[in-house]
């Protein structure tokens, strides 16, 4: 059958399995959305900023782990979606972001609203497509979605120019794609995976660290088998958090800058590492001359370009880590005897851990009036529902949330690690909201970062996303302040945010609700009423205002370098 | 250490620029790029001559394979490879320099293809290391422009890469 490009494009969404997308309409797409008025089979969400439509693109997908849809028109609206599609680009999240563009004919001419998205995305995403013509949009569409959710995911940007979409072709969906020159490679190699094993079973102070890779690879049950068979301990980055149960005694919970005493600790004494699917950020090694210096270090990673690209790698396994890890769960199983000899080497290596973990637990100063952020993390917790969603911003408040909340499930933490985007967490939540309506979301948000992407809040309005957002309020941008205070002798430039908001009226302005917490025992309460209420709400906390995230390991600083108290 | 690397990649809109912004991105450096379709229309054919440490190199090689338009790539070492590069000499010829430039010519077997009373422009070909060769004895003489196509390269033996 015969249709327009804009309908064979939305035909395609639809038999990828796009039931929502997020997008906001404009010139070179006003075709595509006119087609989308009478297409029923796909949600559509209005963000009111394109930015914050990727965001929750990515929000959807990181909860999901299905490919999130983002729409855009070109120019300005092309532009606004770069931030969202970088952040996506650096935590490998799958994403398909379609950008209109001036018609064919017009490109290279500097038409109105034109801009090259192409050549300005290429560093940011996986791969992208710029289509010349209607015949080539369903195998460019195919092709898009095969290459953000397989081998490393990753964004794809579809740039359509209008005539394209205006034109007409018969319609066909590929059943099937294959590419020549993009073959991820998806088995372990059986010889390393072995010895992998023997290398794991010689350890005497081994310890796992597992990085967001295991979320996005779907590896967490393989990951927590291995573990809890071994008795190895676990250290996650911020992307792996929820890979493996923190409330499990194995778990030594977040490495890194701010990670745990004990986690640096086992990193920097244990002589093996298992790196599966991290990959060696400066913020987890720190200074990388004496990251892990007496370790032999195992990295399994499906992306090759991950390994030996900042430290030096004893046995790479190239794959996906749930196809490792599952091959290693079963040579294993022919190994009964040595996992136990196994399980009596590493007693001592055990106790050495459970006595920095005595020595150094993760620990805040409870006040009696002030709110301390960490205490609202631990609340939180406490009364949200076991499988809640939580999306964060970027800053100290990050860093309380994957330092105090606790996460035991794969893709309950929504937050942008490697980018560090502020204005994430709001958007992000959002499409975990619209992808889960009756799961739990919640937005915990610093002052700084909820004011980046709140209009966001008339979408959740609009589109009844009952997401629960969480402003822990320092009127700081509270991480940089922290760094001014411990590094530039508490030179507060332009960190003070001056002006005090009334984040309650504002909720109010949207048709939300807002609710306030300014002492430590109002907290409990407020959390409470927020969660008791329906449609979205911000919850206010006023917390004490130059609290730190603390351990810290300075920039450039070895890991066991860190600052406990300060 | 200096390596050439061949890239087959599809001959299609963009790869050029998605390759040589892989190199500025992640600061690589590129010596000298040259690129043309081969036998098979579908596919061109890339030499790049670059240079760094072997977990540079390794690094280069495999972000060049994990572009989706990159077929294959391989980093040629010393020895395995044929390179052969051109170039085209715009040189001051006058009065007795003229038999002078037309001997090194004649020595290095390369072609005059333009002659006017005051230049000669000799088309060179074979290694670099012959080409620079031949420029350090053109030089003194006054060399006026030099466009050099950077190598090509190819595999020795009878063994070879598709397309």
């Amino acid at each position: 059958m015969k249709m327009t490009g804009a309908r064979i494009l939305l035909e395609c969404l639809k038999r990828e399995g796009v039931d929502t997308v997020f997008g906001y309409p404009g010139g070179t797409v006003i075709n595509l959305y006119d087609e989308l008025f009478s297409f029923k089979d796909i949600r559509h969400i209005l963000p009111r900023h394109e930015q914050a439509g990727v965001h929750a693109a990515d929000g959807f997908a990181r909860a999901t782990g299905r490919v999130g849809v983002a729409i855009a028109t070109s120019g300005p609206g092309a532009t606004n979606t770069v931030t969202g599609i970088a952040t996506a680009y650096m935590d490998s999240i799958p994403l398909v972001v379609i950008t209109g563009q001036v018609p064919t004919a017009l490109i290279g001419n500097d038409a109105f609203q034109e801009v090259d998205i192409i050549g300005i995305t290429r560093p940011c995403t996986k791969h992208n497509f710029l289509v010349k013509d209607v015949k080539d949009i369903a195998t460019i569409i195919k092709k898009a979605f095969y290459i953000a959710r397989t081998g490393r995911p990753g964004p794809v940007l579809v740039d359509l120019p209008k005539d394209v979409q205006i034109a007409t072709a018969e319609f066909e969906y590929p059943e099937s794609i294959e590419l020549r020159s993009y073959k991820p490679t998806v088995e372990g190699h059986p010889k390393q995976v072995e010895k992998a094993v023997s290398m794991l079973l010689a350890a005497k102070k081994p310890v796992i660290y597992v990085g967001g890779g295991a979320i996005s690879g779907d590896a967490a049950g393989e990951l927590t088998a291995l573990a809890t068979r071994l008795h190895i301990p676990v250290t996650t980055t911020l992307m792996g958090l929820g890979s493996f149960p923190e409330d499990d005694p194995l778990s030594l919970k977040l490495l890194g800058m701010h990670g745990t005493y004990f986690a640096n600790m086992a990193v920097t004494n244990c002589d093996l590492l298992v790196a599966v699917g991290a990959r060696f950020d400066d913020r987890v090694t720190g200074k990388i001359a004496t990251f892990a210096p007496h370790a032999k270090i195992i990295h399994m990673d499906v992306d090759p370009t991950s390994i030996r690209k900042n430290v030096r790698v004893d046995l790479p396994i190239v794959g996906q880590v749930k196809e490792v890890l599952g091959r290693m769960l079963k040579s294993l199983d022919e190994s009964g005897d040595k996992v136990a000899a196994f399980h009596a080497a590493i007693e001592p290596w055990l106790a050495e851990i459970e006595g920095w973990k005595q020595k150094h637990p993760m620990t805040y100063k409870q006040t009696s009036s002030v709110i301390k952020p960490q205490f609202v993390i631990q609340k939180l917790r406490e009364l949200s529902a076991p499988d809640a969603i939580v999306a964060t911003d970027v800053g100290q408040h990050q860093m309380w949330t994957a330092q105090f909340f606790g996460f035991r499930e794969p893709r309950t933490l929504l937050s942008s690690g490697g980018l560090g985007t502020m204005g994430f967490g709001l958007p992000a939540a959002m499409g975990a909201q619209a992808a889960f309506p009756n799961r739990q979301v919640i937005a915990v948000c610093g002052d700084g970062g909820f004011q980046m992407n709140l209009q966001e809040m008339a979408t959740l309005v609009q589109n009844r996303l009952p997401v629960k957002i969480v402003i822990l309020n320092n009127n700081f941008l509270g991480m940089v302040r922290q760094w001014q205070e411990l590094f530039f002798d508490k030179r507060y430039s332009q960190t003070c945010m001056e002006l005090p908001i009334d984040f309650i009226k504002l909720a109010e302005a949207f048709g939300a609700k807002g609710f306030q917490a300014t002492k430590s025992d109002e907290v409990e309460a407020t959390i409470k009423k927020a969660f008791e209420t329906p449609g979205p709400v911000i919850m206010e906390f006023k917390i004490a205002r130059e609290e730190k995230v603390l351990p810290m390991v300075p920039a450039g600083a070895s890991l066991n370098e860190m600052v406990l108290n300060a | 250490m200096r390596h050439t690397i061949t890239v087959l990649v599809e001959n299609e809109f963009g790869v050029l620029s998605r390759v040589a912004g892989l190199f500025s991105g992640r600061g690589f450096n590129i010596d000298s790029l040259s690129v043309a379709p081969t036998n098979d229309e579908t596919i061109s054919r890339m030499t790049i001559v670059t240079r760094g440490d072997d977990q540079i190199l390794e690094q280069i090689s495999k972000q060049l394979n994990k572009l989706v338009d990159v077929i294959k790539v391989i980093d040629f070492t010393e020895g395995e490879v044929i390179e052969r590069e051109m170039a085209l000499v715009k040189v001051t010829a006058e009065d007795a320099a003229r038999a002078e430039v037309l001997r090194i010519a004649d020595i290095f077997r390369a072609k005059i293809i333009d002659v006017t009373p005051k230049s000669f422009t000799v088309e060179a070909t074979g290694t670099p290391e012959k080409i620079d060769a031949i420029l350090e004895l053109l030089r003194p003489l006054g060399l006026k422009e030099l466009v050099r196509t950077g190598p090509v390269a190819i595999g020795r033996g009878a063994k070879a890469l598709k397309g």
